[in-house]
């Protein structure tokens, strides 16, 4: 059996009284409807649902009550806080809104205003059309081979069957160094390249050798006396002149896009036989400039076709100079300007503006080639 | 070689297209380019439209004019029968009774100039009489063309002149002499149509030569010539020229018409390709001789210059001495002249490297030396001619002895032995055998087949013919490189870049990304550039290796440093507007320093084996060392002024930041001292380090400097030994472990003596505080009021952090003590109280 309450207090105290706890309810409802800011909000959370409250102060007695009115006043003052902390709530969220959209407007800017505070770098067209060049080799599964700019004339000439007094030796537009028969020039072609490969890695070689060529033209729109090749050598048990063709059709469509194409022409280079230049088919006029001086093409000059490189199967006399056995081995290779290559990639323009560094130049072409 | 189409056409039939009657000069020239010959220009010669016909002069009237000139007004009848028409002419070089070319009104001459009847002179003139440049076959203006006397009245000028020939200027490559020649071309032609090909050297008939012939002749030396003919042709009247048509085609070729003798001797030598020299028989002394030049030996050629000798000169001599340079230019003394009625007629054949160095060394690229350096026809000398003494019997009047000189000992033929599978395994086209003997037959090889084997016997003509794989060259383009698959072949190991290229390039854009551009400049400079650049006497930077042969005269030296190049770029952009600028160039310099005795001429090793490693490398020691060097300058503002507020200008410190750029990318990091070296400001310079070696500098360059560049103050530099600093790259990276700990933070300001460098002071602070340092930041530098005079405050952020706890208040305060002690310790420096 349950003993009676001994703690009875008959005495109900006024903040329980329903009334009261309406007019707490209610006096706070206003206040925070009438809430006009943030900072005016948190005193009234503390006025209103802090622990020294009314309402607060209302629920802390509701312990004393005699067992059949705690039910009653609990749930009284509950809901009377449940609605103020749900007003407290709800006029924060709408402040907030007001605060925020207060504050973009203030600090809002002119957005389009300049903010080019570093002035802007760039690689120079021909590095990046290199890098370029080399990355469609990479994926091929070629290697990058180097070799120096002053050259002896033996790897520049001699090794590549060009002997003295060969007419293309005299062709080549030679700077020599120091004298004209110090066996020391600036090489003419990245070539040399091919026999210092040859000399130094036993095949299969599949390498490009990108770099600085010279010769003894004067520098006008068209010419430079520096220059820029890109040399490509494989050699390999097996390989053919279709090889040759198949690697400069992948090369050609990936300098300019699906659908050029590609002729080779026969012509003579003293490292290889046979030996070809490669040309493409003029992506402006298609070749119906040709013949019909009415009708002029400037991207071919009017010849239908664009040179871009010699090439042909190396020469077996420069296998046998760099020590590789021309029965057992073949090999390919060609070479490519990258001046001419840029120009017809990127439409013509000035070998000055090229080769004279003006910063506008590079910056035109951005990040890429 | 420019050529008419209308000759080629006399010696090959050249088939009808399905489009058009025949093919014309464009198809043609597209059979050549196939054929491995390039056509630089495709050009109707002589274009006329609209009435241009064959007219008499009946009379005419001299008429003198108020401006000093007479002028004839003719009548002219263009038609049997027709009225004369009057026409104004200002040419005086023709008779009544002549036959003119008269362009009459509605006519268009080449160079769109229209005829039609005007007032001119008082007169109508309906019409002009026109001269071989009005025609556009020639370029004499001295006189209106006169026709031979039964041209036919009223016919078609165009017909009568042969014009409207589709010109094609054929370029050989330099090993094709042979097709230097119409009999060349027309042979390729005709083995690029695949039709029959009637060789017009067949159609001679050679007189009968030997070491007995009409003039002795005598080769001394032998390895320059190996053989000479020579054949006598007399009494041929001076005072004819040569025919039309042959002077037309000379002059189609670019080649001057001078005297019968000679116009047939170029004749000839544009026909079969074999260069011939006409000699005035009468002014011949004694035989003739082919032998070196002696010592000091003259000659004075044909163009009137007197020439001193080489001793590797091949000459012509007689007992007067030399008359010629062979294979290059004939001489004065024996000169054909007006009077000149009997000839001697050379032709030789001379060894191609000895005319090409003496027509280089003489500066005589003449039609003959062009030809004899790309390989003459050895077997064509004595049909060539006979063809010339034919030429002169026949328009000359002339008579030729019926034997001539043929002395020389002819190498023989070259054999070449292929296997029959060799164009198909070279070309990867599959050549049935037939395509094989066809081809090189067409090219004039005999052909025998021996099982798998093909004997192949090279013509006289085709010296470019050594190899076997020559001739896989020969089938695969007469065939067709059309022909050839396309198929891209797949390398057995994968390549890539190495990290030293990987590094550059990263180098490269790391810099761009920093907003360097990059400029590459020629690598040509000067003394007055390393004058410029305040280089001492001593500067190894001086040892520059120079061009024999320099685009300028100014910048004879290969570059020992980027900056002469890279400076004047920074210059030429200031001068265009580009004022903010900051440019970077990576490239080789030529250093001979190391060298005693500056360049050493490399061995010449042979081409027939492999040379041995020895001589490889006694090769490669003869070359400089070319290390791959990185240079920036920069000027203006690094950072622009705006809207936003002030910029700031370049300073020394970009340029040594720019070098730690370039360490960065691969992982290491640059020791940097202070230190004097040219082109810097001596307070502004850094010495860079690796290891303790230097590799470069960076900092402020030279006022002096600046001033000689025209560049604007407080320009900046550095420049690298890139391949040290790429060979130097960190090897793999260890991953770290990274506490979560909080950092803690300390702040200390030293005062030491104003000349203790920074990085003394950072460096003591390091080592003093030990592995609980996780960063330092030097955030105030500090000298003036407060700090004794001759001293600064740094003013250093420490901050520490331990790997398994949070570090206390009393650790923090020890690592700071010992920082600050060790600093104390090894520069001097004190807390700033």
């Amino acid at each position: 059996m349950s003993a009676p309450n001994s703690n009875y207090d008959p005495v109900e105290v006024s903040p329980l009284r329903a009334d009261e706890v309406e007019r707490f309810r209610d006096e706070a409802l206003a206040a925070i409807a009438g809430a006009t800011d943030l900072d005016q909000l948190k005193e009234l959370r503390l006025a209103h649902a802090g622990d020294r409250s009314p309402l607060a102060l209302a629920n802390r007695e509701i312990g004393a009550l005699p067992p059949q009115a705690k039910a009653d006043a609990g749930r009284r003052v509950g809901q009377a806080r449940a609605a103020v902390t749900a007003a407290l709530a709800e006029r924060e969220a709408v402040l907030l809104a007001q605060r925020d959209a207060r504050i973009l407007v203030e600090e809002a800017v002119d957005v389009t205003l300049p903010w080019d505070r570093a002035p802007r770098g760039a690689r120079h067209p021909i590095s990046t059309l290199t890098d370029r060049i080399v990355d469609v080799f990479i994926s091929m599964g070629w290697g990058v081979a180097e070799g120096p700019e002053v050259e002896a004339e033996w790897f520049n000439f001699d090794a590549l069957n060009t002997p003295v007094d060969h007419p293309a030796r005299a062709l080549a537009d030679t700077f020599f160094i120091e004298s004209a028969d110090s066996g020391v020039v600036l090489r003419t072609h990245t070539s040399p390249v091919q026999a210092r490969t040859l000399l130094t890695r036993k095949p299969p070689i599949y390498i490009v050798a990108p770099g600085r060529t010279f010769r003894t033209d004067e520098l006008d729109a068209t010419h430079t006396p520096v220059f820029n090749q890109c040399e490509g050598l494989a050699v390999d048990e097996g390989l053919t002149m279709a090889n040759l063709r198949g690697t400069l059709d992948a090369f050609a469509e990936a300098m300019f896009g699906v659908g050029v194409v590609t002729r080779l022409r026969p012509h003579f280079f003293p490292f290889t036989e046979p030996s070809a230049e490669v040309d493409l088919r003029c992506w402006v006029c298609h070749g119906a400039s040709v013949g019909h001086p009415e009708n002029p093409c400037r991207t071919c000059r009017s010849e239908g076709w664009i040179e871009w490189g010699g090439c042909g199967m190396v020469n077996p006399r420069v296998l046998i100079a760099c020590g590789v056995d021309p029965q057992r081995y073949t090999g390919f290779a060609f070479g490519m300007g990258i001046e001419r290559t840029l120009m017809s990639r990127h439409g013509g323009g000035d070998m000055r503006d090229v080769v004279e560094g003006d910063v506008r130049f590079a910056l035109a072409f951005g990040p890429e080639s | 070689m420019r050529v008419g189409l209308s000759w080629l056409r006399e010696i090959v039939a050249i088939p009808a297209t399905a489009t058009s009657g025949t093919e014309g000069g464009h198809d043609v020239a597209d059979r050549f380019v196939r054929a491995g010959f390039e056509v630089d220009s495709v050009e109707v010669e002589g274009s006329l439209s609209g009435p241009v016909v064959v007219g008499e002069v009946v009379s005419f009237d001299d008429e003198p004019q108020t401006n000093g000139k007479t002028i004839r007004w003719c009548q002219v009848r263009v038609a049997e029968g027709a009225e004369p028409r009057g026409i104004v002419c200002g040419a005086h070089n023709f008779a009544a009774g002549d036959r003119v070319v008269v362009a009459l009104p509605g006519a268009v001459l080449p160079g769109d100039f229209g005829i039609s009847a005007r007032k001119t002179y008082g007169h109508i003139s309906d019409g002009m009489i026109c001269s071989v440049r009005e025609l556009g076959i020639g370029d004499d203006h001295a006189g209106i063309l006169v026709l031979p006397p039964g041209t036919p009245l009223g016919a078609d000028a165009s017909v009568v002149l042969g014009l409207g020939d589709d010109v094609l200027d054929v370029s050989p490559t330099p090993d094709r002499g042979y097709a230097m020649s119409v009999r060349g071309l027309a042979r390729e032609l005709a083995g690029s149509y695949r039709i029959a090909f009637d060789d017009p050297a067949s159609a001679v008939t050679v007189a009968a030569g030997g070491a007995d012939g009409g003039w002795q002749v005598r080769i001394d030396d032998a390895s320059g010539c190996d053989r000479f003919v020579a054949q006598i042709v007399r009494g041929i009247d001076p005072t004819r020229s040569s025919p039309d048509w042959m002077q037309r085609r000379l002059q189609t070729a670019g080649v001057r018409s001078v005297s019968l003798a000679v116009d047939v001797t170029n004749y000839v030598m544009l026909e079969l390709g074999q260069p011939l020299h006409a000699y005035d028989l009468a002014k011949l002394r004694g035989p003739i001789v082919v032998r070196r030049a002696l010592p000091n030996e003259r000659v004075r050629t044909l163009d009137d210059v007197d020439r001193t000798t080489h001793p590797d000169d091949l000459l012509i001599a007689d007992d007067s001495g030399a008359i010629g340079i062979a294979g290059v230019m004939g001489g004065a003394t024996t000169e054909i002249d007006a009077t000149t009625s009997q000839v001697l007629i050379e032709g030789a054949h001379f060894t191609a490297s000895v005319i090409s160095r003496s027509a280089r060394r003489h500066n005589l690229l003449s039609e003959a030396s062009r030809r004899f350096e790309r390989g003459v026809d050895p077997g064509v000398a004595a049909v060539a001619v006979q063809r010339a003494a034919d030429l002169l019997m026949q328009f000359g009047g002339g008579r030729a002895e019926t034997t001539s000189t043929d002395v020389g000992e002819r190498p023989p033929p070259t054999v070449i032995t292929i296997s029959t599978t060799l164009p198909a395994e070279v070309v990867g086209v599959d050549y049935d055998i037939d395509e094989v003997l066809d081809t090189l037959q067409a090219v004039g090889c005999e052909v025998e087949q021996i099982g798998h084997e093909l004997l192949v016997t090279v013509p006289s003509w085709r010296s470019d013919l050594r190899d076997p794989f020559d001739l896989v060259e020969e089938v695969a383009r007469l065939v067709g490189y059309d022909r050839i698959p396309s198929i891209v072949p797949v390398p057995p190991r994968s390549g890539g870049l190495t990290e030293a290229q990987r590094a550059r390039r990263r180098i490269a854009n790391a810099l761009a990304d920093a907003g360097y551009v990059e400029a590459p400049s020629y690598p040509f400079i000067g003394p007055a550039d390393l004058d410029a650049l305040g280089l001492g006497p001593a500067d190894p930077r001086r040892r520059t290796l120079r061009l024999a042969n320099p685009i300028s005269d100014e910048q004879p030296d290969l570059r020992t440093t980027l900056l002469p190049g890279l400076l004047s770029a920074l210059r030429r952009n200031i001068s265009r507007g580009n004022i903010d600028v900051a440019l970077f160039e990576t490239g080789l310099v030529y250093r001979i320093d190391d060298r005693e005795n500056g360049l050493v001429h490399p061995p010449r090793l042979p081409v027939d084996r492999r040379p041995t490693d020895d001589e490889l490398a006694a090769l490669d020691a003869a070359l400089p060392r070319q290390p791959r060097q990185l240079a920036v300058a920069l000027a203006g503002d690094r950072e622009r002024s705006g809207w936003w507020g002030a910029g700031r200008a370049v300073q020394w410190g970009d340029a040594v930041e720019a070098a730690r750029t370039v360490a960065r990318e691969v992982g290491i990091t640059l020791d940097v001292a202070a230190d004097e070296h040219a082109p810097w400001h001596s307070g502004r310079c850094a010495v860079l380090r690796i290891d303790g070696v230097v590799v470069g500098h960076a900092g402020e360059l030279h006022p002096r400097v600046v001033e000689a560049f025209g560049l604007p103050p407080r320009t900046a530099a550095a420049e690298l030994d890139l391949d040290a600093v790429v060979g130097a790259a960190a090897g793999l990276a260890a991953a770290p472990t990274l506490s979560t700990y909080p950092l803690a933070t300390s702040d200390v300001a030293l005062v030491v003596a104003a000349d203790v460098p920074a990085i003394d002071v950072e460096t003591a602070l390091r080592a003093g505080a030990g592995p609980l340092l996780e960063g330092l930041q030097l955030f105030d530098v500090y000298a003036g009021a407060g700090v004794a005079e001759g001293s600064r405050s740094l003013a250093y952020r420490l901050s520490l952090r331990a790997p398994d706890h949070t570090l206390t208040a009393d650790e923090v305060n020890a690592v700071r003590d010992a920082a600050v002690a060790e600093a104390g310790q090894r520069v001097g420096a004190v807390l700033r109280s």
